[in-house]
C-alpha cells in the first residue's frame, strides 16, 4: 500500500492504494467519483476513458502509481452543468439510452474535437472504434460529434 | 373494498408514501382479492382514513410540484420520459414541473413491476391517463368550489386552473390540499389523440442531462456507509459444486476481509461459488486471483456446442410437441408438388449489458434492503422474502438506473448472492460481477435449431407451413418443472394474418435437456423464431418466383399490415432498387407491435459484402414519444447485427468459451449502417417498443445477401466479410 496523490479535475486527492490498482478503481472506490465506468477491465470497451493531461486513456488498465502528477480529467470535470459543447451536443441529439458507456464516449469525443475541430467520418471512426455501446447509440454519437464541432466553432467565433 | 381498522397517523402515511409535503396524492389501490390489480383509483387522504398503504403514483405538493413514482425500471428504454409525458398530457402541466422517482419493489401495490415484454407503456398507459385526468378534474373541482362558479366554466393549463369568464387563475399548489379532500370522480373524460399537446411529440428525455455529466447513479455507483465489495469465483461448469477451497493467500491481500462459500439460485438450481469480500473492488478481484478452489463436477454433463447442436438437429427430425396447428400439414405437404425445407441455427448469446451485474444488500437480523440495477423489483422482494424467511414488508428493494438490461436484470440470482453474503458477514455488501463473469455465467439466450417445411399452391401461394424447433425451454429449468409441455413461444414473431391465410400449418418444439442456464434475451424467442420464419418465407417467395415483398403482401390481408408494407415499400425505394444492390425484407410481430425492415447491401470494390442502409417501419399502435421509439429501433437493429454477425457463446468441456469483449465481439462504430426509422400513426392499442425492432433485422439482412449473391445464410452468426 502507498499514499498516492491524484490531481483530478483540478483538485488533489490523497489515497492509500495498492500501487498496482488501476486508476479506474482508485477514482471510483477510493476517491468516490463514479461517473467513470467499469466495463471490461481489459481496454476493450472504453467505458473507463479519462483524460491524462488532455489525452484519452483507459483508466482500467493504468496502474495508479504510474499517473504521477499528471492532471486527470473525468466526466465530472468536463462541466457539472452540462455546458461543455460536447455535452450540449449529446443532449441535443438525444444520444444516451441506458447512458452507462456515455461518459467514456464523451471523453473520447472531447479529446478528438480538441485535436481535430472538424473531424471527418473516418476521423470519427478511428477515435470512437474502441468504444462499445450495447444500446447501439452509434448513429447518434456520430451525429452529436458533428453537432459539437459546429457548436464549438460558433463558440470560437463569438469569442 | 376491504376495510382495515388499523389507524395510521398522518405522519405514518407520509412516511409510507415517501413523499413528504405531498398534498394531493393519487394512486391505484390493489385490493387483496376480487378486482384486478390497479382497478381502484384512490386519493391519499381516503387511503389514510382507511389505513391503506397506497402506492403514490402521482403527488402534487403545495408548491405545485408534481412527483411521479415510476414503478418500472429505466434501463435506457425511456420510461423516465414516456411516463411523465403521459401524465403531463392529461394533468395539464409542463414537463419541467414534473419530477420522477423510482418506486421500491412492491407487487402488492403496483402489480407486476417486471420491466420485460416491452410492457411499461402498453401495460399501463390507460391507467396513467386516467390517473392524471382524475387529478386534473379534482383540482378543477377545488378551484370551481373556491370561486363559486360552475366547473364547466373552468379549464386547466400549464399547472393552473383558469376561470374562462373572469380570467382568474389558481396554481395546482394552492389547490392541492383542497382537492385532496374531494371524492375521487369516476369515469373522467380522456382526450382523443387529436387533442394531444405532449404525447406523440419527440420531447427530449429528462434523464439525458444526468447521463452526460456522470451524475446518473447506476447500481455499480451506489455506495452505503461501511459497504464492502465482493467478487465470486463460481464453478466454471454449470451446477459444479465446491469440493474444497483454500483462502489463505487471499486473506493476505490487503483489503480482503472475508472468504466464504456462497450459492446462486438459478431457477431453483443451486450453483456454487466462493466469495471474496474486501474494502474495495480491486482488492476483492486480486484476492480472487490467488484463491484456490477444487470443484466437484461429478454427475454433471459436459456441454459442448457440438454436442448440443448435434442433439438439436436430431430432435427437429424426431417427435415434437405440437403447439398450434390448422388443417393437416402432413397430408398437404406429402401430396404437394412444389415443396421445400430448410434448417436454421441460431447461437447461444450473452446479454452483456455495459453495466456488469451487481447488487448491494444489507441484511440485518429482521430486515433486508437491496439497491441495484433491477428490472424486476417485486420478484426480487418475493424471492428474498422466501430465501431469508422475512415478511415481505421487511424486504425493501430499490432500483437505481440500469446500465442496460435486455432481460438479464429481470432475474433474481445476483441480488440473492448479495443478500446471502451480507447475511453472513453482517455488513452491507456490493456483489460485482466482472465482465468475464457477466459474459460466461449465463443465463444465456438459448441456442436454437429450426426445421421449416412448406409447400406452394399452383398459383404460388403458401399451401402448407411447418416449424419444428429444438432448443431449451426457459420455463422448464426448475428441477421440479414438468418437461412434457410445449414451448408457448413457438409462434412468437409470426404475423397474425398468416394464421388466416395459410390453410395448413403446424408449429411445435422438442425441448433440449441441458444444464446450461437460459433465459429471456431482448425480444425473447421472437429473436430466433423470426430468423427462421422470415428466412423461410423468403425461400418460399423465391421458389414461387414472386417478389419477396409482394409475396408477403398477398398473404397479409389485414389493412393494418397492408399499410405497413406500403410504407416500407415507399420509404425504402423497394421498387426502384438498382442492379448491383441487394434488398431484403422481413416483418415480424412481437409484444403486439409489428415491425418491418428492409436492408440494402452491396459489394465493396474488393468484392466483400457491406450493409448500406436499413429502413424500419414500426407499428406499435398508440404511442408516446416518436424519438424514443426511433432510438429503440436503432438500438434493436444494432443489437441484432451483433448477434447475426459478431458474437456467439460457445461451450467446450462444460464451460462457456467467450469471456470478455476480446472474444465476444460487439458491433462498433464502423459496423453500423445508416438507419432510417418510421413510426406508423394509428389508433390501435399500444404495443411494445423496446424489443420488437430486433427480430426482423437479421432475416432482412440475410435475405438481402441472397438477393445480391444468391447465397442463403441459415446458420448464425456469420462473418459479413466472408460471405
Amino acid at each position: 500500500m502507498a499514499s498516492i496523490t491524484l490531481k483530478i479535475n483540478n483538485k488533489n486527492y490523497t489515497v492509500d492504494a495498492d500501487p498496482k490498482m488501476p486508476l479506474l478503481w482508485a477514482i471510483r472506490d477510493l476517491v468516490g467519483l463514479t461517473g467513470t465506468k467499469y466495463g471490461c477491465g481489459i481496454s476493450q470497451c472504453g467505458a473507463c476513458t479519462v483524460h491524462l493531461d488532455g489525452t484519452p486513456v483507459r483508466s482500467c488498465s493504468l496502474p495508479v502509481s504510474t499517473v504521477g502528477n499528471k492532471s486527470i480529467t473525468t466526466i465530472e470535470g468536463l462541466s457539472a452543468d452540462n455546458s461543455h459543447p460536447v455535452q450540449q451536443a449529446w443532449i441535443q441529439e438525444q444520444v444516451p439510452q441506458c447512458g452507462y458507456c456515455q461518459s467514456g464516449q464523451i471523453m473520447a469525443a472531447t479529446a478528438l474535437l480538441k485535436k481535430m475541430p472538424n473531424p471527418t467520418d473516418k476521423d470519427i471512426d478511428a477515435a470512437m472504434q474502441g468504444h462499445i455501446c450495447r444500446c447501439g447509440t452509434y448513429p447518434r454519437i456520430r451525429k452529436a460529434i458533428k453537432t459539437a464541432s459546429v457548436l464549438m466553432s460558433q463558440k470560437a467565433s463569438i469569442k | 373494498m376491504e376495510t382495515i381498522t388499523k389507524n395510521i397517523s398522518r405522519r405514518n402515511f407520509i412516511r409510507y408514501s415517501g413523499l413528504s409535503g405531498a398534498a394531493l396524492t393519487l394512486g391505484f389501490y390493489l385490493p387483496a382479492s376480487g378486482k384486478n390489480p390497479g382497478e381502484e383509483l384512490m386519493s391519499g387522504s381516503s387511503a389514510e382514513a382507511q389505513g391503506i398503504d397506497l402506492n403514490a403514483w402521482i403527488s402534487i405538493d403545495t408548491s405545485g410540484k408534481v412527483t411521479i413514482t415510476n414503478h418500472r425500471a429505466e434501463m435506457g428504454q425511456g420510461s423516465f420520459q414516456s411516463v411523465p409525458q403521459i401524465i403531463a398530457e392529461e394533468l395539464e402541466v409542463n414537463l419541467d414541473q414534473v419530477s420522477i422517482v423510482f418506486a421500491q419493489g412492491n407487487g402488492k401495490k403496483y402489480g407486476s413491476q417486471i420491466t420485460g415484454g416491452s410492457s411499461t407503456i402498453r401495460g399501463n398507459y390507460k391507467k396513467l391517463l386516467k390517473l392524471s385526468a382524475t387529478a386534473r378534474e379534482m383540482l378543477m373541482e377545488a378551484a370551481a368550489t373556491q370561486w363559486g362558479v360552475p366547473r364547466a366554466e373552468c379549464y386547466a393549463e400549464n399547472g393552473l386552473v383558469i376561470h374562462k369568464g373572469s380570467g382568474r387563475k389558481l396554481g395546482y399548489g394552492d389547490l392541492a390540499l383542497a382537492a385532496s379532500k374531494l371524492e375521487v370522480p369516476k369515469d373522467v373524460r380522456l382526450k382523443s389523440p387529436g387533442e394531444y399537446k405532449v404525447i406523440r411529440k419527440p420531447m427530449a428525455r429528462q434523464d439525458t442531462p444526468l447521463k452526460t455529466n456522470g451524475a446518473a447513479i447506476f447500481g455499480l455507483d451506489k455506495k452505503l456507509p461501511g459497504m464492502l465489495y465482493a467478487v465470486i469465483e463460481r464453478s466454471p461448469r454449470f451446477l459444479g459444486k465446491v469440493k474444497s477451497y483454500d483462502g489463505a493467500e487471499t486473506m493476505k491481500v490487503p483489503g480482503v476481509k472475508h472468504v466464504i462459500k456462497v450459492n446462486r439460485d438459478v431457477f431453483g438450481n443451486m450453483f456454487e461459488g466462493v466469495a471474496v469480500v474486501a474494502t474495495n473492488t480491486w482488492a476483492a478481484m486480486q484476492g480472487r486471483k490467488v484463491l484456490k478452489v477444487e470443484w466437484d463436477d461429478a454427475g454433471f454433463s459436459y456441454n459442448s456446442t457440438e454436442q448440443l447442436y448435434t442433439k438439436m438437429k436430431e430432435q427437429v427430425k424426431g417427435d415434437i410437441i405440437s403447439f398450434k396447428t390448422k388443417g393437416n400439414f402432413n397430408t398437404a405437404f406429402t401430396k404437394a408438388e412444389k415443396k421445400l425445407e430448410a434448417l436454421y441455427e441460431t447461437p447461444y448469446e450473452s446479454h452483456s449489458c455495459m453495466e456488469p451485474l451487481n447488487c448491494i444488500a444489507n441484511v440485518t437480523t429482521d430486515a433486508c434492503e437491496v439497491w441495484g440495477p433491477i428490472q424486476g423489483p417485486d420478484w426480487i422482494q418475493q424471492s428474498l422474502s422466501n430465501h431469508l424467511k422475512l415478511p415481505m414488508e421487511k424486504v425493501a428493494v430499490n432500483m437505481t438506473f440500469l446500465g442496460g438490461g435486455f432481460g438479464r436484470k429481470a432475474f433474481t440470482d445476483y441480488p440473492y448472492e448479495a443478500a446471502m453474503i451480507s447475511r453472513e458477514i453482517k455488513a452491507p455488501v456490493q456483489v460485482v460481477w466482472t465482465r468475464e463473469d457477466d459474459t460466461s455465467m449465463g443465463p444465456f439466450r438459448p441456442g436454437m435449431v429450426y426445421q421449416c417445411k412448406g409447400s406452394l399452391s399452383k398459383d404460388g401461394r403458401i399451401a402448407a407451413f411447418e416449424s419444428r424447433a429444438a432448443g431449451q425451454n426457459m420455463n422448464q429449468q426448475n428441477p421440479n418443472a414438468d418437461k412434457s409441455g410445449y414451448n408457448g413461444s413457438d409462434t412468437e414473431g409470426f404475423l397474425e394474418p398468416y394464421f388466416e391465410s395459410i390453410p395448413h400449418y403446424s408449429f411445435g418444439d422438442a425441448p433440449l435437456d441441458s444444464t446450461v442456464p437460459v433465459m429471456w434475451w431482448r425480444s425473447v424467442y421472437a429473436s430466433t423464431n423470426g430468423f427462421a420464419f422470415e428466412s423461410f418465407l423468403d425461400e418460399m417467395a423465391s421458389e414461387a418466383g414472386k417478389d419477396p415483398l409482394d409475396f408477403r403482401r398477398s398473404h397479409l390481408g389485414n389493412p393494418r399490415y397492408q399499410e405497413l408494407i406500403n410504407k416500407l415499400e415507399e420509404v425504402s425505394g423497394w421498387k426502384k432498387r438498382g442492379k448491383n444492390e441487394g434488398y431484403g425484407v422481413a416483418i415480424t410481430e412481437c409484444f403486439t407491435s409489428i415491425v418491418g425492415e428492409v436492408v440494402k447491401v452491396s459489394k465493396k470494390p474488393d468484392g466483400k459484402v457491406k450493409i448500406d442502409k436499413v429502413w424500419a417501419v414500426m407499428d406499435c399502435g398508440w404511442y408516446v414519444n416518436p424519438d424514443i421509439i426511433r432510438a429503440q429501433v436503432e438500438g434493436s437493429i444494432v443489437m441484432a447485427l451483433g448477434a447475426a454477425t459478431k458474437h456467439a457463446i460457445h461451450f467446450a468441456d462444460g464451460k462457456a468459451v467467450e469471456k470478455n469483449f476480446n472474444s465476444y465481439q460487439m458491433p462498433r462504430m464502423t459496423d453500423i449502417p445508416e438507419i432510417d426509422v418510421h413510426v406508423m400513426d394509428n389508433e390501435e392499442k399500444a404495443g411494445g417498443v423496446g424489443e420488437p425492432g430486433l427480430p426482423p433485422f437479421t432475416p432482412a439482412l440475410t435475405n438481402a445477401i441472397f438477393d445480391l449473391t444468391g447465397k442463403r445464410i441459415r446458420v448464425l452468426p456469420f462473418v459479413l466479410e466472408e460471405v
